[in-house]
């Protein structure tokens, strides 16, 4: 019997908030164990939550971006458990009104090849909650060690349906999903720094049948390639259980990602009796239409929409967009500076080809790129390159090792050929002795090309820019070349 | 509910799910306490609530919410004043049987 | 004048001595020590002092008034707090061994306020074990005993606080009341105190029992007082989402405008089976003095009355399972020596650390919450939440203020019902509706029993309308004046 997988995954953003969730304290990254606390985030005695209302647009934001119907109102729910990573031991989270429901995310499947365009498909939201996240744990061989930096820092789940169906499409739906959050500015999504987390709920059913099998939850898939690692291996864990007849139990397990397998998490701590209930400290959430048009207003375009936009109204190829734009900080860059020189397939070129190797070339840790903020090239310095090589006055050739020096020095490509005297030769004295030079030089040639042979003249322009070090302006020499040959 | 029938509660379920260990002496006693307590509690079971709305505030508000602008946080020397065990900064916790 | 004299005064005449220097604070905040010292031993109001930071608060004050910077009516006068309110610096154990080494790193909202007011801040007061009872048996440190009969319970929770008013260890004291825990103590104590509508004093800074329903309320001599120490306590907090922005009047001036004549209700269920006769008589009594003050006095109906009781427990316990879970022998409470692991620390430090009813009540509490039991318990009180609100809104349509014993006896015995849960539960019966409707409410001293027991009487008033409630409560009270009866014990 064919078998085929059913995946729904969770997915736990951490929003880029100057403070956390319930309490101003900042959030932030790598500092200090327990330097980011007080008395809320340490669930003391008698502290309060108060709602940061930036999370609660940026939540919106993204309820928007992925089209979710956003909850006219939404509460605070208490979900009860005792871990030493929790300090009220509950979280406060959303439990029957999330503050968005519904919605969808496109991906993209691999192509034939890289220059061609991969199959689209749309993948289901059951909803998006708010929560607070938990704070870190560190194991030892006899104890474990408890940093509540990251505890109540601001924490979105989004929750798909059961809706993807290879790794490879859980792969593809948690890019598009990250990229989509990176381009609203919602989060940096960085998994190293746990900043996105994920568990997927894994199935398994006789490929044709409808009814949905035994789910296992699988946790700890904590980089991208993780996941499809993670899922890959559960799969096949499950169908080859199946087909020696062993019953899947509904439980959690975890990914092992060095040893590469799965492993059962112990059951009885894993009682889900959370005791729910309405957080007596906090007041719900009014979300007026008003406020979600405000906030529409802010919604960049989606990375696939964009995609097709550049591929029907700018021509560009595929291989060019699918590398811009997943990244909006790169296509932001692409239209300023294709708002200058209105040549986008050029720019886009040099974007993607030799923009993208600088910034990456460029930074000392090779594991990272220099930020396009801190770019040395601005856009209107590509624009200006690309127009120099469109009027002739530089060369390709010159272009190629102009850019790397753009990218060092920062200076403009115009003072770049005048600093280094490479701009194009146009005048026309000297131009026409360098032709006449090569005409003697090469009779050969120069007969051939009286008899009608159009290529001769080639070897004698070669000549002529050899003897010019490439600068003499092609149009010019051609112009020379014909008038002398005429004659 | 009527007067045979036995405390419903399974106080070692509960107990667990509220992380409170009892001593077996305990146990006898809150059984039948807390038995006693929910016969008491029946009451409410007669009460008609249909289409009514439940209170979870006195006096309900909307969107109390504070703008997001951070504030100074504890020392860490605050933070752990109170810790029973702590190292390197951090709360020390018997070993966290990974589940 | 002497110290015996001074501790009993009112703090509204202490602080008149103070403003015409005729006293320090200093010599206050000594009176109030030497009167500690001679009494507390017998009533044990007080879990913990720290005399040297009293006195320097003391002798700040006096500093700030010698150089014409006193910060108003407050500025010198002691104040002391329940063991749930926190202080930086200073201990909060709630009455729990689970919290015996907790030194607080924060100040309350009520805390900053009493001191931004120049209050003198000292002592921490016994109750139940996080103000779970309504005698102070709870107390993992020993009860606190009954000033009029050290043989009697204080009433509780905030058994300290009331204890302490009446002992005369302190002129004024701040008590926390979710379902009568600073009414019923008052009471059987016979001084005045009041439970503010939920939402006027912030909760930041107490340690949650049952977050919906929990307030912050003065205790004092008299309703005069009470005015006083309210206005300074109350108004918006932004650390405190459940907090009502209103504007706060001057309570002290409010009530000594004339009193319109009003219309106060009798419930006819409170009226009913279960009241001590004695106490049925001074309220009645009470009802008599209103009436020939031209007040028109009607009888009204709250049908909900039985079913308060019930509602309250399911809620204050399911609130109370969650809000305790933080006392966990993890962060900043005390860890069980016996645990092996994670897990053990939890059930352990919290089977060790809780007193019984603490116990039973967040055991009673997660049931409510827990799977197939939360509709039948927890929503289901929800609602029935409403049907008491709406009782109360249905009544002041026709009457300014409930008036109603505040508690159906006077002070009992140690023991009498510290192993009955509901008998214990149902001493409450007269002041849990207000938490669960929110509204403001005060005890005032209204007698007497034959064996010398304090008598309460509980007025019930419209929500953010305290000045209309104290307004009443002082024209009785301005007239009786019970809370300044000093109980024969502690008198030198």
């Amino acid at each position: 019997m064919k078998y085929e997988a059913v995946i729904g995954l969770e997915v736990h953003v951490q929003l880029e908030t100057n403070s956390k969730m319930f309490t101003r304290v900042p959030c932030g990254y790598g500092k200090e164990p327990n330097s980011l606390t007080d008395a809320v985030v340490l669930g003391l005695p008698g502290a309060l939550p108060v709602m940061n209302l930036e999370a609660i647009e940026k939540s919106i934001k993204v309820g928007l971006l992925l089209g979710c119907k956003i909850a006219d109102t939404c509460k605070w729910d208490r979900k009860n458990y005792f871990y030493p990573d929790m300090p009220k031991n509950y979280q406060i989270s959303q439990f029957d009104q999330p503050i968005c429901e519904g919605g969808e995310v496109e991906i993209e499947m691999p192509g034939d090849s890289p220059a061609v365009m991969g199959k689209h498909r749309i993948v289901q939201l059951t909803r998006i909650h708010l929560e607070e996240d938990v704070g870190k744990l560190t194991h030892f061989e006899n104890d474990s060690l408890v940093d509540y930096n990251r505890a109540g820092s601001p924490l979105l789940e989004i929750v798909s349906e059961p809706d993807l169906f290879s790794p490879e499409e859980t792969f593809a739906y948690l890019t598009s999903l990250r990229n989509s959050l990176i381009y609203t500015g919602i989060s940096s999504c960085d998994m190293e720094k746990g900043q996105l987390r994920c568990d997927a709920n894994i199935s398994i059913r006789p490929v044709g049948t409808e009814k949905l099998g035994t789910k296992v939850e699988l946790k700890n898939l904590n980089t991208i390639s993780g996941v499809k690692n993670g899922v890959e291996y559960e799969i096949k864990r499950q169908i080859k259980a199946m087909e020696q007849g062993e019953e899947i139990f509904q439980e959690t397990r975890r990914w092992n990602p060095e040893q590469r397998y799965t492993t059962p998490m112990r059951s009885k701590e894993m009682a889900h009796d959370y005791r729910y209930f309405p957080d007596p400290d906090l007041m719900p959430v009014k979300i007026e239409q008003e406020w979600i048009d405000k906030i529409r207003n802010e919604i960049p375009e989606k990375p696939f929409d964009k995609q097709r936009r550049y591929m029907d109204e700018l021509n560009l190829p595929y291989s060019i967009t699918s590398a811009l734009c997943p990244d909006l900080k790169l296509c932001e860059y692409f239209e300023e500076a294709n708002k200058l020189a209105k040549n986008p397939r050029k720019i886009g070129n040099w974007v993607v080809n030799d923009l993208l190797r600088e910034l990456s070339a460029g930074s000392k840790d090779e594991t990272k790129s220099i930020s396009l903020n801190d770019c040395p090239i601005p856009p209107k310095h590509l624009a200006e390159l690309v127009e120099l090589i469109e009027n002739g006055s530089v060369s390709n050739n010159v272009a190629k090792e102009l850019f790397p020096e753009m990218f060092s020095t920062g200076k403009s490509p115009s003072t770049l050929v005048k600093e280094k005297g490479l701009e194009v030769k146009s005048d026309e004295g000297e131009i026409e002795s360098h032709c006449a030079q090569a005409i003697q030089d090469d009779p050969d040639a120069a007969e051939k090309f009286k008899a009608g042979k159009e290529g001769a003249i080639n070897a004698l322009k070669g000549k002529v820019m050899k003897a010019t070090r490439g600068q003499a302006n092609p149009k010019v020499v051609d112009e020379i070349l014909r008038r002398l040959l005429s004659n | 509910m009527s007067e045979s029938e036995p405390n419903p509660m399974d106080i070692d379920y509960v107990s667990n799910l509220a992380r409170i260990e009892l001593s077996e002496k305990e146990k006898e006693k809150f059984r039948g306490q807390l038995g006693d307590v929910l016969k008491y509690f029946e009451k409410l079971q007669e009460v008609d609530v249909e289409g009514v709305e439940p209170t979870a505030h006195a006096f309900p508000r909307y969107n109390v919410w504070d703008k997001d602008t951070a504030k100074k946080p504890f020392s860490v020397d605050l933070a752990l004043q109170n810790a029973p065990k702590s190292r390197n900064e951090q709360i020390l916790v018997p070993k966290v049987v990974e589940d | 004048m002497s110290s015996s004299a001074l501790v009993e005064k009112t703090a509204f005449d202490l602080s008149h001595l103070l403003a015409n220097k005729e006293v320090s604070s200093v010599e206050i905040a000594q009176a109030c020590l030497s009167q500690i010292d001679r009494v507390d031993e017998q009533v044990h109001a007080f879990l913990h002092r720290d005399d040297q930071d009293f006195l320097a608060q003391a002798r700040a004050s006096d500093e700030r008034r010698e150089k014409g910077n006193s910060l108003g009516p407050l500025d010198g006068i002691p104040v002391a707090l329940k063991d749930v309110i926190s202080v930086k610096g200073q201990p909060l154990t709630a009455a729990s061994k689970i919290l015996q080494n907790y030194i607080s790193p924060y100040d309350a909202t009520v805390t900053k306020k009493l001191k931004d007011a120049g209050a003198v801040i000292g002592g921490r007061l016994n109750l139940d074990e996080f103000a779970m009872g309504s005698s102070t048996e709870n107390s993992a440190y020993g009860p606190t005993r009954n000033p009029w009969d050290l043989n009697c319970v204080p009433g509780g929770s905030s058994g300290g606080s009331s204890a302490a008013v009446a002992a005369r260890e302190a002129p004024l004291t701040l008590g926390s009341d979710t379902g009568g825990s600073i009414r019923q103590p008052a009471s059987l104590c016979g001084v005045v105190g009041m439970k503010p509508t939920y939402g006027m004093v912030s909760r930041y800074g107490l340690a949650a029992f049952a977050s919906s329903l929990d307030q912050i309320g003065p205790f004092s001599k008299t309703v005069e007082d009470t005015a006083l120490l309210l206005e300074i306590i109350s108004g918006h907090d932004p650390l405190d989402s459940t907090s009502f922005p209103t504007e706060i009047p001057s309570y002290s001036s409010a009530i000594n405008q004339s009193l319109k004549p009003c219309v106060l209700g009798l419930p006819k269920e409170y009226f009913g089976e279960g009241m001590d006769d004695e106490v049925r008589n001074a309220v009645n009594l009470a009802v008599e003095f209103y009436r020939n003050q031209g007040h028109e006095i009607v009888e009204v109906s709250l049908p909900t009355t039985d079913l308060a009781v019930p509602v309250y427990y399911v809620i204050a316990t399911a609130e109370a399972s969650s809000n305790l879970a933080r006392y966990d022998g993890i962060r900043y409470t005390t860890r069980s020596d016996r645990a092996q692991n994670a897990i053990d620390v939890y059930a352990k430090s919290r089977g060790e650390g809780f007193g019984e009813e603490v116990k039973r009540r967040c055991i009673l509490g997660a049931y409510g919450l827990s799977s197939g039991y939360y509709d039948a318990y927890y929503l289901r009180a929800q609602k029935t939440r409403t049907l008491i609100r709406e009782d109360f809104n249905r009544v002041f349509k026709e009457v300014d203020a409930i008036l109603t014993p505040t508690a159906p006896t006077p002070a009992f015995k140690f023991g009498e019902k510290s192993d009955d849960p509901i008998s214990m539960y149902l001493s409450d019966i007269y002041t849990i509706s207000t938490n669960l409707a929110g509204l403001p409410a005060i005890s005032v001293p209204c007698g007497f029993t034959k064996g010398n027991l304090p008598i309460g009487l509980q007025l019930i008033g419209r929500a953010f309308e305290e000045s209309s409630l104290l307004s009443i409560a002082h024209a009785y009270d301005r007239e009786h004046k019970f809370g300044c009866v000093t109980p024969s014990l502690v008198k030198e």
